[in-house]
């Protein structure tokens, strides 16, 4: 494993480069393919309704995997993230108006930890609302 | 209803060893817009240290969540699935998941829970490769929540 970012160059409050995901529907039907969860309710707008959704929304694990960009390309290395979780506290709803959503992502060291561990703490915004909680990464530096 | 508790504890066989191919990881790294070349590089990924492309974190969600298709379909358990949100999902990795991995997973209930009319069911799903070595555990939370009033 060989993380680019050195343990004795973060600080508790080092902020992690912040970056933002468009997420429109073609994203989201590449998505479904491609980790084979097809549930109507990120594809179908009548059937999201349906359910009770305002619109479709994006799968959570999308989320999830935008989210862990921050941390990844901040690593180098993915392989260095030894633990990953999310709640999933809102969903993303993604409108077929040309445009979708947009989720706001931004990290930042929260702890220092032995054997050159640190916990970062995400944060995911789409819509103004926050889409995740909880939501934090153990990776191993450099 | 409330899920049956004596559920707590339960693991389901081991699944059918499933084969990390380099280009499923490809599709899946484009799928979430993931340029990093240790995905799709074996040069770059061997660069880092890994033996061949390695899948981006959320990657072996697929397959976990394949297996927790055991405890959610249990007809003996009787979640209704049409209900089911996902409400909490983490990963411990021993190492990344890569190509040429062939993982098995064991899921096991860890919590039944029922919170104002939800059921909520908390699944661990222990990732091994062919050697079997621990590669991942992945904890998912399902949320079913409560049926309407008719």
């Amino acid at each position: 494993m060989a993380a680019k970012i050195a343990y004795e160059d973060v600080e508790v409050g080092t902020e992690l480069p912040a970056r933002t995901f468009p997420v429109d529907r073609a994203a989201l039907v590449r998505y479904a393919g491609a980790s084979g969860d097809f549930n109507p309710i990120h594809w179908n707008e009548k059937f999201a309704r349906e359910v009770g959704l305002p619109d479709v929304i994006a799968h959570g694990m999308f989320t999830m995997a935008e989210a862990a960009r921050v941390v990844t390309d901040w690593l180098g290395d993915p392989g260095a993230v030894v633990e990953y979780g999310v709640r999933f506290t809102r969903p993303v709803v993604v409108p077929d108006d040309g445009q979708g959503a947009v989720i706001e992502v931004g990290g930042k060291v929260a702890a220092k930890l032995d054997g050159n561990l640190v916990r970062v703490d995400l944060t995911a915004v789409s819509a103004g609302q926050k889409v995740l909680g909880m939501s934090r990464a153990v990776v191993r530096l450099a | 209803m409330a899920l049956d508790q004596s559920f707590v504890g339960r693991s389901y066989p081991p699944t059918a060893p499933y084969e990390v191919g380099r280009e499923k990881i490809r599709e899946f790294a484009e799928a979430i817009g993931d340029a990093n070349p240790a995905y799709t590089d074996p040069g770059a990924a061997r660069r880092l240290g890994h033996p061949d492309v390695i899948a981006p974190p959320t990657f072996v969600f697929a397959i976990t969540f394949k297996a927790a298709g055991q405890v959610v379909e249990d007809p003996q358990l009787g979640l209704d699935y049409s209900r089911v949100v996902h409400g909490d999902q983490r990963f411990a990795y021993a190492r990344p998941v890569r190509a040429g991995d062939r993982l098995t997973v064991t899921s096991t209930i860890e919590a039944i829970k029922s919170l104002a009319g939800n059921d909520i069911l908390d699944i661990r799903g222990e990732v091994r490769d062919e050697a079997g070595e621990h590669v991942v555990t992945a904890w998912t939370k399902l949320v079913a929540r409560a049926a309407e009033e008719d």
